[in-house]
């Protein structure tokens, strides 16, 4: 027994020496050495997202690269922002709402780093030379994804499956935070743009990731009456109750079509790679990285997947155009003509692009007919936080 | 004929207590083993070789200064808390409530710190969450032992439900606090004007709490060990009568026990929102106020062993994800190798308890 041990153990040591780890550095000449620091792994769609970008950005600029998983927002960002400082990082990135403040205080004790951070609000107010927030008009992906729906709603009627009264919409969203409600609120009218008769009704889980509660938000919708659903939560627990309901799903983060063959219609995701290529960019040539920093459907940074078979006849050719459209400026997503705001057209909104405590409004968002959402001068994260005719919202305790 | 019973071929027997150096020798070799456990798994499964896994272990929580800080700090506020549940474990109470305990505490020292910011000097502030947090802490710790020595109550059912109140409690206030709306975070409290912060000691962030894991090591030991009522705690512990007999109020030294167990969880609750964390979330204890029975327990309920099983979960810890990060492993490898690691160590604690006798294989062939 324990001489067979010992032999098993000599064999597998010596497996392990003949195929040691090949640890191949990049070795083009680059100044710039990247830190990122991951909230969870790539087992989360959000986290995966990011880490794909992260390799493909730094493997095309041949920058050696360190990943941090699995650090929550807390101390921990802190203290790994500064870890891969010590360790020679000059571009350090975090993908998490809450890291904002953590890597603030990393920043202040490194001037020389570069510190960027996904979807925070803050690097226009702090205005420190080496804190840089960033998004993506993603509003602008939900409303493409939102014509999908829309197209599949108007087959459904056409069919007769449903009335057009009976054209409800479910969202399960995760928390009443304005990134939510800008990313629901431009789906619904992406929907409403090709069929009028729309509504939609939304849940909140009060987390970002929360599989139970996101699928039992969305058995909640079905049993209401809902007849297509999508998400902003990062589980897989809403598309997995749309594949068991046979309900199309609208997804996001990225394609869902494996675990949901049958009702998987299109998801909307950001391509963070453009963003990680212009900030390593800027910190090889010296450069400064803008404070805020927006991609959209141009810069390649609001991409749509493969359409998945469930969509009606003609979506792609409706995509196409509505996408150029955007792009070239002919319709806006939140037109103030298209939507009112307790049977009123809004023509005025203080948006609260500026963080405090008391939520106050500080910028006047409705100009030239149309709410301008993370715009120039504005910031990059989202603050389209009104609650618009069309949807309702079920629970708001989050 | 056939019916003849076959004997197990070994036998266990209670062990006397054992040497010291025999005990440390069969700790040591669960460790070797474990560690010779932890290589095969991680040659077989990724490939990697074992020595350079060692190596990042250790480079993970001794790398840098500031790591070994941080390694140093964790040690710190684990041992803290672990020494919070000791006394009440001495006295047979199973205090698994340390994780609501200290978010309580942390509750508390937010509320001071959001609340109190701007309307009274900044030392008051501070004086205020010491005080809030520790009393914060010690009210949940006095609620299951009031319960206990009343009615005898389920003293870990009820110490493990406060858990979730606590938890609630604080998601509750996260929504009350957030900053931006509808984030569901607080973010860092005060972060441009440091009120309610701790302060620094001799310019480092990560002193003070190890200078208040060492004081409090040292005072509790003393308490436990060579004081009144630890002895009290003692013989509450030991047997309940025999107390009663000799003239100890049993319900007075619950009590008295579990209001200092929740004050020291209150104290780290302090320690973490207005020393370290500077925000309050649900998840700020992260599980340590169960990692902390394991601790308390591993050390044989004494102070002193505590700061070397402390230390040896927080090394584990801390190398573990080192492991992740250098070799991009998934973060549930690392706590592969812990939960292995822990195997072991707790595996051998029966060793040290029991003998294992062999049968002789000759009695065996007489009977066939």
């Amino acid at each position: 027994m324990k001489k067979s041990m010992k032999w098993l153990l000599a064999v597998v040591m010596m497996l392990t020496l003949s195929v040691l780890p090949s640890f191949a550095g990049s070795a083009e000449e680059t100044t710039v050495k990247a830190g990122f620091i991951f909230l969870h792994d790539e087992n989360s769609t959000y986290d995966l997202n990011f880490i794909n970008a992260a390799k493909e950005a730094c493997e095309n600029m041949g920058i050696e690269y360190i990943f941090k998983t699995g650090i929550p927002e807390g101390q921990e960002c802190y203290e790994a922002a500064c870890e891969l400082a010590d360790a020679g990082c000059n571009f350090v990135f975090a993908d998490s709402f809450g890291h904002e403040d953590y890597m603030i205080e990393a920043a202040r004790e490194f001037p020389d780093v570069q510190f960027c951070h996904a979807t925070g609000t803050k690097a226009h107010t702090e205005q420190m030379p080496n804190f840089h927030n960033a998004f993506a008009s993603i509003y602008e992906g939900r409303y493409l994804a939102g014509i999908v729906a829309g197209m599949k709603l108007n087959e459904m009627i056409e069919a007769g499956e449903i009335t057009a009264e009976e054209a409800k919409m479910g969202y399960v969203g995760a928390y009443t935070y304005a990134e939510v409600i800008s990313g629901f609120t431009s789906f619904y009218l992406g929907a409403r743009s090709v069929c009028p008769s729309v509504t939609m009704e939304v849940t909140f889980t009060g987390s970002w990731y929360d599989e139970t509660a996101e699928k039992e938000g969305a058995n909640k919708l079905i049993d209401d009456g809902c007849v297509l659903i999508s998400q902003h939560a990062d589980s897989m627990g809403a598309p997995t109750a749309c594949e068991t309901a046979g309900v199309p799903n609208v997804s996001y983060n990225g394609s869902t079509v494996s675990a949901c063959p049958n009702t998987f219609l299109v998801s909307s995701s950001i391509n963070w790679a453009p963003y990680f290529e212009y900030a390593m960019g800027c910190v090889a040539g010296g450069e400064e990285i803008a404070a805020d920093w927006t991609g959209d459907i141009a810069t390649g940074s609001v991409v749509l997947t493969d359409l998945g078979s469930a969509v009606a006849e003609g979506t792609q050719e409706a995509i196409d155009a509505a996408k150029a459209d955007l792009i070239a400026g002919n319709i806006h997503v939140f037109d103030t003509a298209t939507f009112t705001v307790e049977g009123k057209n809004l023509e005025s909104y203080m948006a609260d692009v500026d963080t405090d405590p008391d939520y106050e409004g500080d910028h006047e968002a409705v100009v030239d007919g149309y709410f301008h959402e993370s715009a120039e001068g504005f910031r990059s994260a989202p603050y389209f936080d009104i609650q618009i005719d069309g949807i309702e919202f079920l629970d708001t305790a989050f | 004929m056939n019916s003849k019973k076959q004997e197990p071929s070994f036998y266990l027997v209670k062990r006397d207590a054992l040497p010291w150096h025999k005990a440390l020798g069969i700790r040591i070799a669960a460790i070797v083993a474990a560690m010779v456990v932890c290589a095969v798994v991680t040659t077989v499964l990724t490939g990697i070789n074992p020595i350079q896994v060692y190596v990042s272990i250790f480079l993970g929580a001794f790398g840098t200064a500031r790591k070994t800080w941080i390694t140093f700090q964790n040690v710190a506020i684990l041992l803290l808390i672990s020494l919070a549940l000791t006394p009440a474990f001495r006295m047979h109470f199973w205090n698994i409530g340390g994780e609501g305990q200290v978010l309580v505490g942390g509750l508390a020292s937010a509320a001071c710190m959001i609340c109190l910011a701007d309307k009274i000097p900044n030392a008051l502030v501070i004086l205020l969450m010491i005080v809030c947090s520790l009393g914060a802490g010690a009210i949940w710790g006095l609620i299951p032992a009031f319960f206990k020595a009343k009615w005898n109550t389920n003293e870990t059912l009820s110490t493990l439900m406060m858990n979730y109140i606590a938890t609630q409690l604080v998601a509750f206030f996260t929504i009350v606090w957030e900053v931006p709306k509808g984030s569901g975070k607080i973010g860092i409290i005060n972060q441009n004007s440091s009120i309610g912060w701790l302060p620094q000691i001799a310019g480092s962030k990560y002193l003070l709490s190890i200078l208040i894991a060492a004081a409090i090591t040292v005072l509790l030991y003393i308490y436990l060990v060579y004081s009144k009522q630890g002895y009290e705690i003692a013989v509450v512990g030991e047997s309940e009568r025999t107390a009663r007999y000799v003239g100890i109020k049993v319900e007075k030294v619950i009590i008295r026990t579990m209001l200092i167990s929740g004050g020291i969880c209150g104290l780290v609750g302090l320690l973490l929102v207005g020393g370290i964390n500077h925000t309050v979330t649900t998840t700020i204890a992260n599980g340590q106020g169960f990692t902390a029975v394991m601790v308390s327990w591993m050390a044989k309920f004494n102070p002193i062993t505590m700061v070397f099983t402390s230390f040896l979960i927080i090394f584990l810890n801390r190398g573990a994800s080192e492991i992740s990060t250098t070799f991009g492993l998934n973060q549930s490898f690392a706590d592969i190798l812990t939960g292995i690691i822990l195997f072991f160590i707790i595996g051998c604690e029966f060793f040290i308890s029991y003998k294992i006798n062999f049968r002789k294989k000759a009695g065996k062939g007489e009977n066939n």
